[in-house]
């Protein structure tokens, strides 16, 4: 992958306004607003559920974008946080359902998946490029199988159903307008960090490991841990957006984790750009959009026809995604006007 | 900045449009089928049910015209409850029919719960415990479950055929569990045994390790596989050169199998079934309905199950609107009482409700024949009259005998 | 240690025993062991631990077979891949469309081998059509050669879907391809002391035989051919392969050619074998791609045991482990992949 955006970098002089920068103002506090603005439907069924997905595929962009390595096991990660929930927490479908309380189970369930992500890691630690996006399919693959399969722990074809999102604090937090924001917060989480954590020294170790893996081993470094722990980093985030995901729907089956949902991840992180985190949101929102409006306009027997043209025009005009798009078409104004029209604003 | 500000001023007002204000003339009405994946032959042909219902009414109830909205899914539980909160949500629908398979009618079970004011009727799904434990108040199935169809089955092949052992191949999710447990629940009573049972992961292709694994001594194979994984099975069958014959599922020996290309037609001809429907049902009630279906694009030269079951549902939601004017103001309130004790006739006889809102219906024995013309058609045999959701037995006796799963029943 | 003070190592030398002839001893014991499986009839406690002799050598005959037809589908998808370095995820869709083709021509003509003919021409130019119109544009960027086939591949997906539907369509096989034969496996004795022998479907036999006709014509090919030479040295050094004066667009053009050929081929075997519906292409490209990782890329015997691998797991998994049977499958390629990740027969 190509390096990052540099544009995305602060100045480390100036206001804090400008450091911050006007748009991602602008961007916060339209998302803050958009309840008020928005009905039930865009407010759950679009905005929550884009940022679900763009939590999963932030969580591949943290491996494919910084850490050089592609996995198709995110859903799979995904999975077992929300498998852990419907199993350890409440559900009526009668089956397991120890009604652990959500401060512990929530926590548990995303270590769970962190630990599953990291032992992908390792498993797939000696393979690069095409051969990662092997493995991690067939382990994808695998799990989706095994969660049919098995009806002793995973209840198998049929899933888990009526997974209740917790009340607290007097909230019911699966009322549209609390669960948006519980979304919201989860990924600006996700997003503060990721960019904090890039960064950081951990994060240019990983993007250096990526560059030329021999000349850090040569230097020292420990290549395998910090890909386990890259691993371990996407499933927090993956294992976060799996326990929204199965709040949001409410149920659980192994159709929420299978090989098109595995793609849908990849597709989602493709389309939207990997070279900055809000990439995979911005695609997330686009395959939403297209997901649940291309019955309206292709009918419902060729919507995949329209999602898959969609991808191809991305993948070559943009291989950016569509912050590839937005690079191109900014490289027309040049950043010094930008930063003066700011400066000059303030007098 | 500027553009990144007019990009966010964009993404907001293409994200602000609101649901539409349903417009005062038209009935909206849902209908909830698998337009996409390996499902979509059936979910097309519940949709030319459904249809043949609404050009019966003329497209109109109540003195409205009724606007049909299409919600798809691939058959997952998921894709199902996303597509009817689509339609609920969005699209502002207070009567929904659907889903069309199994474990998509447990979910959208549940999804009804959440939307008390929305009405739901069934489309074909057939699992069990939609309606058996646990039923929604607002959930309304006037076409039978997968135990139901089997009736009479069982008592037919053990006295009528003769067969004493017999060796079952089901596919291995919910609704061939149900299948397999009616037919079970009346041979193992009538002193059968099934000494084998294969279940096949959903999906499997190659069946000639299962077919070779049959014990020989069986005098008959019940298979519950349905689309292409039964023409899968009844090729590999004919070619192993097997000898057995055969007992169908409800949608082993449907329309949509039996109208497969092949020589498969050797090894289905006097194939005993069951199910809510036959091909040669003589009524004139029968023989109306088949021909206002074959009036819709793309019909089948007979109706499968899921237009039958489609046609049922919406047959009875348009009914239920006619009754109270298509006023669904209360909250459907009126309605769901007016469907609760809806009592009318359908092409396959009178069907009713019982207390969990689960149909009471006659079903069908039938045997594949072929034709002169080379077509194969299910024979009607028996009809057994009014089968309820506990086939007979005392309501607390049947559920003592547990869910549908692997290993219920059992009579090696 | 002997009276002399040999050890037993060089008591086994000395006595002429060498290491080799251990070797022989031991596989001539296995094959007769084989053999007696094989032809002998099985004591009751053998026959009850694996079912029955009929499930069990069904099971592994079906193995075979079915590692024959993942072999004829997975060596376009090697030769491509392992070659050319061109990941094509569409390849799953190449064996569709093969497979439908098949169909509409022997329907239409009533001869089966036009249908198979016509499945490797067609694919064969679609293969040369893909390569000059995608590849060659992303030459080395294997995941944007992942995306682009797999966008392409839902594409094709929908679109087969339209124009055949959902509808299961099977490819009737010609009546001199057809029936069942009877092998020389005994598999149970009557009570009037007849021998019961075992009945097996003769096409799959066919499919066996050829898979394993075309992998050595194939390897042949390859290995000892002018042709072979060539495309083993352009994917080695393309440019002194060009310098020498050989277009090296027309080789590469070549053997995507006969890749989705193969894939083609494979579809309408399949399709009369087993059936031709809508979802076989991602069955059939997750097939191919775990018998080429496992066998390993480039290697056409890699494949051949990958597929050999693959296949005989599926089939006793089947049988013995209905439930979990599936899992396996990926369980090898993962159990493969994390220890020896250029595969079986692979080279880093």
């Amino acid at each position: 992958m190509s390096e990052l955006l540099t544009a995305a970098r602060p100045r480390l002089d100036g206001t804090f306004l400008e450091r911050i920068g006007l748009g991602n103002i602008a961007l916060v506090i339209f998302l803050v607003i958009y309840p008020a603005v928005a009905s039930e439907f865009f407010i759950v069924q679009i905005g929550a559920y884009s940022l679900i997905w763009g939590m999963l595929a932030l969580s591949l962009m943290i491996l494919a974008g910084y850490g050089g390595m592609v996995s198709m096991a995110q859903i799979s990660i995904a999975g077992v946080a929300g498998y852990t929930v419907a199993i350890f927490g409440m559900n009526h479908t009668g089956v397991h359902g120890f009604g652990w309380p959500f401060w512990i189970l929530v926590p548990f369930a995303v270590l769970l998946a962190a630990l599953v992500a990291g032992l992908i890691g390792l498993i797939s630690n000696r393979t690069e490029g095409i051969y990662t996006i092997m493995i991690t399919l067939a382990v994808a693959t695998g799990f989706f199988y095994f969660t049919q399969q098995n009806y002793a722990l995973f209840n198998g074809h049929s899933g888990f159903a009526g997974i209740d999102a917790p009340k607290f604090w007097g909230i019911n937090w699966r009322a549209p307008v609390p669960f948006y924001y519980l979304c919201l917060g989860c990924a600006v989480l996700s997003y503060a960090a990721v960019l904090y954590a890039s960064r950081s020294a951990y994060g240019l170790t990983l993007q250096a490991v990526r560059d030329n893996a021999r000349r850090m081993r040569a230097l020292g470094y420990d290549v395998t841990r910090h890909k386990v722990v890259a691993y371990f980093y996407s499933g927090l985030i993956a294992g976060m957006g799996g326990v929204l995901l199965v709040w949001f729907n409410g149920r659980i089956s192994p159709g929420t984790i299978d090989v098109s949902a595995a793609i849908n991840v990849l597709v989602i992180a493709v389309i939207g750009g990997m070279r900055h985190p809000i990439g995979p949101f911005l695609g997330a929102v686009v395959v939403v959009l297209i997901q649940t409006f291309a019955i309206d306009v292709v009918g419902a027997e060729r919507y995949n026809t329209l999602i898959g043209l969609v991808f191809l025009l991305i993948v070559f005009a943009s291989p950016d995604g569509i912050l590839g798009l937005w690079e191109k078409a900014k490289l027309r104004a040049p950043r010094e006007q930008v930063f003066s029209w700011i400066r000059c604003g303030r007098g | 900045m500027r553009s990144k500000i007019n990009y966010a001023l964009a993404l907001a007002g293409m994200l602000m449009a609101p649901a539409m204000a349903s417009a005062q003339d038209t009935m909206k009405i849902g209908v909830l089928a698998t337009f996409e994946g390996a499902f979509t032959v059936l979910g097309e042909d519940g949709m030319r049910g459904a249809m043949t219902a609404v050009d019966e009414f003329h497209g109109m109830v109540g003195g409205k015209k009724i606007e049909i909205i299409k919600g798809s899914s691939d058959a997952s539980p998921d894709s199902a409850v996303r597509a009817a909160r689509k339609l609920v949500e969005q699209d502002g629908v207070k009567v929904l029919v659907g889903p069309l398979s199994g474990d998509e009618g447990l979910a959208i079970k549940d999804y009804a719960k959440t939307k008390p004011d929305v009405t739901f009727l069934n489309g074909s799904s057939a699992a069990q415990d939609t309606t058996l434990r646990d039923p929604a108040p607002n959930f309304f199935r006037f076409s039978t479950d997968g135990a139901q169809w089997m009736a009479g089955l069982g008592n037919y092949v053990y006295k009528e055929k003769g067969y004493k052992r017999v060796a079952t191949v089901a596919e291995d999710y919910s609704f061939p569990y149900t299948q397999v447990f009616g037919f079970m629940a009346e041979f193992c009573k009538a002193g059968g045994h099934v000494p084998a049972k294969a279940w096949v992961p959903i999906g499997t292709k190659d069946y000639s390790s299962v077919i070779a694994a049959i014990p020989e001594d069986v005098d008959a194979i019940y298979v519950a596989l349905g689309g292409a994984d039964a023409v899968n099975f009844l090729t590999q069958y004919e070619q192993a050169g097997g000898k057995a014959p055969l007992i169908g599922g409800s949608i082993t020996v449907d329309q949509t199998v039996l109208t497969s290309k092949g020589k498969i037609h050797d090894v289905l001809i006097g194939t005993p079934s069951a199910g809510p429907t036959a091909d040669s049902n003589p009524s004139p009630e029968w023989k109306a309905f088949v021909a206002a279906y074959k009036k819709q694009p793309g019909a089948f030269p007979v109706p499968s199950l899921f237009a039958h079951a489609y046609y049922v549902n919406m047959k009875a939601a348009l009914l239920g609107l006619q009754q109270v004017g298509d006023d669904v103001s209360d909250g459907g309130a009126k309605l769901r009482a007016a469907l609760s004790k809806l009592v009318f006739e359908t092409p396959t006889g009178k069907v009713s409700l019982d207390e969990n809102r689960n149909a009471i219906a006659d079903i069908f024995l039938t045997e594949v024949v072929k034709l002169p013309d080379g077509t194969l058609f299910n024979k009607l045999i028996k009809v057994t009259p009014q089968v309820n959701q506990t086939l007979g037995i005392p309501r607390d006796e049947f559920l003592k005998l547990g869910k549908v799963g692997r290993d219920n029943p059992s009579c090696p | 240690m002997s009276l002399t003070g040999e050890t037993g190592a060089e008591m086994l030398a000395g006595g002429g025993f060498s290491r080799r002839h251990v070797w022989i001893l031991a596989a001539l014991v296995g094959a007769a062991v084989v053999a007696w499986l094989i032809f002998a009839i099985w004591p009751a406690w053998l026959s009850a631990a694996l079912i029955s002799k009929r499930a069990f050598f069904s099971a592994v005959l079906n193995g075979l077979t079915l590692s024959g037809l993942y072999f004829l589908v997975a060596s376009g998808f090697t030769l491509v891949f392992g070659l050319m370095r061109n990941v094509n995820l569409a390849h799953g869709s190449l064996y569709l469309l093969g497979a439908y083709i098949g169909y509409e021509v022997t329907n239409r003509t009533g001869y089966w081998l036009f249908g198979v003919a016509a499945g490797f021409a067609v694919l064969a130019v679609i293969g040369v059509a893909m390569q000059v119109f995608v590849f060659r544009h992303l030459e080395g960027d294997d995941l944007r050669q992942t995306l682009v086939t797999l966008g392409i591949s839902i594409v094709a997906a929908d679109l087969m879907l339209a124009v055949w539907t959902g509808t299961t369509y099977q490819i009737p096989i010609p009546s001199w391809l057809d029936g069942a034969v009877t092998l020389p496996i005994v598999t149970a004795v009557r009570a009037n002391g007849e021998l019961i022998f075992l009945r097996y479907t003769f096409f799959r036999l066919v499919v066996l035989a050829t898979a394993i006709v075309i992998g050595i014509g194939l390897w042949f090919m390859l290995n000892r051919t002018r042709v072979g030479m060539m495309i083993r040295a352009g994917v080695d050094d393309r440019a002194m392969l060009s310098a020498s004066g050989i277009n090296v667009h027309a080789v590469f053009a070549i053997v995507f050619a006969v890749g989705a050929g193969l894939a083609g081929i494979a579809g309408v075997i399949g399709g009369s074998v087993l059936s031709v519906a809508p979802g076989e292409d991602v069955r059939y490209l997750l097939a191919s791609l775990v018998v080429v990782i496992v066998g390993g890329m480039g290697s056409i015997t890699g494949a051949a045991i990958g597929a050999l691998l693959i296949g005989l797991a599926e089939q006793i998994g089947l049988v013995y482990f209905p439930t979990y049977g599936v899992v396996l499958t990926f369980v090898i390629m993962v159990a493969v992949l994390a220890l020896r990740p250029q595969g079986i027969m692979g080279r880093l």
